[in-house]
């Protein structure tokens, strides 16, 4: 085995053993203990991934690792075995290194919780899970650790689970996800029945032949999106990433901005020789992305709970992401997966300490002026506004902004629309932070009299994260600006082919980028007029004047429809079935069953009465009987 | 032998048929309607010499001594049959403290 494979084997098998350490012998470890063994394996798991990433240049070789045979069956024998890559060598950092920054700043945000080290055992199972995705080398694999993070994703909405609310946004989740599962599943089959094998590189030689737009393929990657969509809340299958919001916030950060939710963009990033094979596929994932980014971002305008803004937040930044994708241009859709992870893992771990100061108030009406008394969360999370908000040279400026470049070099008007959306960005999270930072503290005098900044195990993963959230965004510098300085092209470009805007000249580029930054600008300035005084203040859903506003703050109501729709029918079909068939026709024939028998024995029960002399006559009838059917015939 | 035979022959067929069947019916009545059970064992003992009596003189009429041989094995079978139904009788008056085939009724579910 060489030094790669163990190192690669470290990354996987680290969290592992955390996980499985803290599972199975969780109740009986002192909390420190847990926290620790924690947040080391998963650090291990990140040293692992460094020098592994260190090895690696643009120019290397993919290695491959295969542990064994996993399962044969007919011709088809699928083997337990990963990929290490350049686009696995980027994701494995962002997850473990990210995931060891969130390790880091749950020991101080959980330290309060009875269920400390069952939470550790199962954010470190959720890491390995990760790892197992993105390092997957067949769909098999990768389907393994799709399903995995989901379960997690399921354990850890769920953490609390004495409250029912929690739990049946747990189930939501879990329910969400599998329609998408379903579709990604089908288009697993699909490929399968057609190329027979599940690993990527076997899949990619073998559509080396494929005619682009081919219907069987384009059929294929709609459903293998369908996945991604759920998994990645994509409209309409969203509504579960803002309910996922249950869970502890280290956990929204980690799974439900971070990692877990790119899972959709890794899995169309990792295909994408498939998917540039069928061009209605992309257009269907720039229009779902595209909806989802204006649809997420109008909603985000008008939530109260910190959370929940965040949430919208990143549904709205993984709609910007599909529409990478759906442009074709799928090394940018991983740039601002890159970049994202950083600034919204900030967004949320920032938030986390403010809920963290006020005793776990989350609605942003009851917050105001905590820049003082937070520095280090205010400064911090200024720079992860700021980075979301796309102002240079911010890492989300980077990755958002050649993304509007694909959009335009498609289609002006969807430019327009997505330049709509990244403004809305900017004012909904502006908004966000001056409501909480700025102004006057609008809670109740007990909880203002103990509000404190947070432990250094909290505020360091903030600082860290916000000096990533300012440089992540030069390893893609435009080409505009320096020739050959967009790194990640360069790095990945062996594995992804390299896309550039076409037609359009260096002026309009730059000019595309200062109308977008002014803009961003002007809906800060605007931001901070309505806000920024402190004055105007929030008013709960219920108390909306504006009719507009109201649906943007009941979320378009969207949920009810999809009660009304889906949840209630399926109800009242289950009550049927329960109440009528199952209760009434099929216990009824069971119990008919059973009442037959015992009135039929009742009956002969009577026969039975233990007079001896009964007994005689009806065997000296019988004798007649037998005697006279012998005479008679 | 012979005379013995000569004497059996004496008396016509019809009539050994006659009187067999008739104190087989009145062992068959004596069984189902008595609730003695002593009694209701006689009865029995009568429908088996009806039985024997009949197997006689169909033995004799027919110059075949097998009927006869069939008797002697009946007389032992029933001889047997006594001896275990009168120690069954003994237990169920020293149970019961009666005779009476109605205070068994208790042998039932």
């Amino acid at each position: 085995m060489s030094s790669s494979e163990i190192l690669l084997l470290t990354c996987l098998l680290a969290p592992l053993s955390g996980a499985g350490i803290l599972l199975i012998a969780g109740r009986s470890l002192p909390k420190s203990f847990a926290s620790a063994l924690a947040t080391t394996s998963v650090f291990l798991s990140f040293i692992a991934a460094f020098l592994l990433f260190r090895q690696t240049g643009a120019e290397t070789a993919a290695f491959k690792l295969n542990l064994f045979s996993w399962f044969t069956a007919g011709k088809l024998s699928v083997d337990m075995a990963f990929r290490y890559d350049q686009l696995t060598a980027l994701f494995l950092l962002v997850i473990t290194g990210i995931g060891s920054l969130i390790h880091l700043y749950s020991a101080g945000y959980m330290h309060e919780d009875e269920g400390h080290n069952r939470f550790f055992g199962y954010l470190n199972f959720f890491v390995f899970f990760m790892i197992i995705l993105v390092t997957g080398a067949n769909f098999a694999v990768m389907f393994a650790g799709w399903e995995g993070v989901g379960l997690c994703s399921y354990l850890l909405i769920g953490f609390w689970y004495k409250n029912s609310d929690y739990n049946l946004a747990a189930r939501k989740a879990f329910v969400m996800n599998r329609i998408g599962d379903l579709g990604l599943l089908a288009g697993l089959f699909m490929l399968l029945n057609r190329y027979n094998t599940l690993d990527f590189e076997a899949l990619q030689e073998a559509v080396k032949a494929v005619k682009s737009g081919d219907a069987y393929l384009t059929t294929a990657t709609v459903c293998l999106f369908i996945g991604a969509m759920g998994k990645s809340a994509q409209l309409p299958l969203f509504t579960w990433l803002p309910d996922a919001m249950a869970g502890p916030t280290p956990v929204s950060a980690l799974i439900h901005a971070a990692t877990m939710v790119t899972a959709g963009i890794y899995l169309v990033v990792r295909n994408h020789f498939l998917f540039s094979l069928t061009p209605a596929t992309l257009d269907l994932i720039l229009y779902v992305g595209l909806a989802t980014a204006l649809f997420a971002a109008t909603i985000g305008l008008r939530q109260n709970d910190i959370k929940k803004v965040l949430a919208y937040s990143t549904v709205s930044q993984l709609g910007f992401m599909f529409i990478a994708l759906g442009t074709g241009a799928f090394t940018t859709g991983f740039f601002h997966v890159f970049t994202h992870a950083f600034f919204k893992a900030l967004l949320f771990l920032g938030a986390g300490s403010v809920i963290h100061a006020l005793h776990h108030e989350q609605d942003m009406r009851f917050m105001g002026g905590l820049k003082k008394k937070l520095p280090i969360t205010w400064i911090t999370f200024l720079i992860g506004t700021i980075a979301i908000s796309g102002i240079p040279p911010l890492a989300g400026f980077f990755s958002k902004d050649e993304i509007l470049a694909f959009l335009y070099a498609k289609n002006p008007i969807l430019w327009g629309l997505a330049l709509l959306g990244s403004l809305m960005t900017a004012f909904y999270m502006f908004r966000l932070y001056f409501l909480v930072f700025h102004g006057s503290y609008r809670g109740d005098a007990h909880t203002e009299s103990h509000i404190h900044e947070s432990p250094i195990s909290m505020t360091l993963p903030l600082m860290v994260l916000a000096a990533c959230s300012l440089i992540a965004g030069f390893i893609g510098i435009p080409e505009v600006f320096a020739a050959h300085s967009h790194w990640l092209n360069h790095f990945l470009g062996n594995l992804i082919p390299v896309q550039h805007p076409e037609g359009i000249s260096h002026s309009t580029e730059i000019t595309l980028m200062g109308v977008s930054v002014t803009a961003v600008l002007v809906m800060v300035a605007i931001a901070f007029r309505v806000y920024g005084q402190g004055k105007v203040v929030p008013v709960a859903p219920e108390e909306e004047k504006n009719p507009v506003f109201k649906l943007l703050a009941q979320k378009y109501r969207i949920d009810e429809f999809y009660n009304f729709l889906f949840v209630a029918p399926f109800n009242a079909i289950s009550q049927f079935f329960g109440k009528i068939v199952d209760n009434q026709i099929v216990d009824g024939i069971v119990n008919a069953m059973g009442n037959l028998a015992m009135t039929t024995s009742g009956l002969l029960r009577l026969l039975h009465n233990g007079r001896v002399g009964t007994y005689l006559l009806a065997m000296t009838l019988g004798v007649i009987l037998v005697l006279a059917y012998n005479l008679i015939f | 032998m012979q005379e013995l035979l000569q004497n059996v022959r004496l008396v016509p067929m019809e009539h050994y048929v006659w009187l067999s069947s008739l104190l087989f019916c009145i062992g068959v009545m004596g069984v189902l309607l008595r609730r003695n059970t002593i009694v209701m064992f006689m009865s029995i003992e009568l429908m088996l010499n009806a039985v024997n009596l009949l197997l006689v003189a169909f033995s004799a009429y027919a110059n075949k001594p097998e009927g006869e041989v069939f008797v002697f094995f009946v007389m032992v079978v029933a001889a047997a049959e006594v001896a275990v139904g009168l120690g069954l009788l003994v237990m169920i008056y020293r149970n019961q403290n009666t005779t009476d085939s109605q205070a068994l009724q208790t042998l039932k579910w």
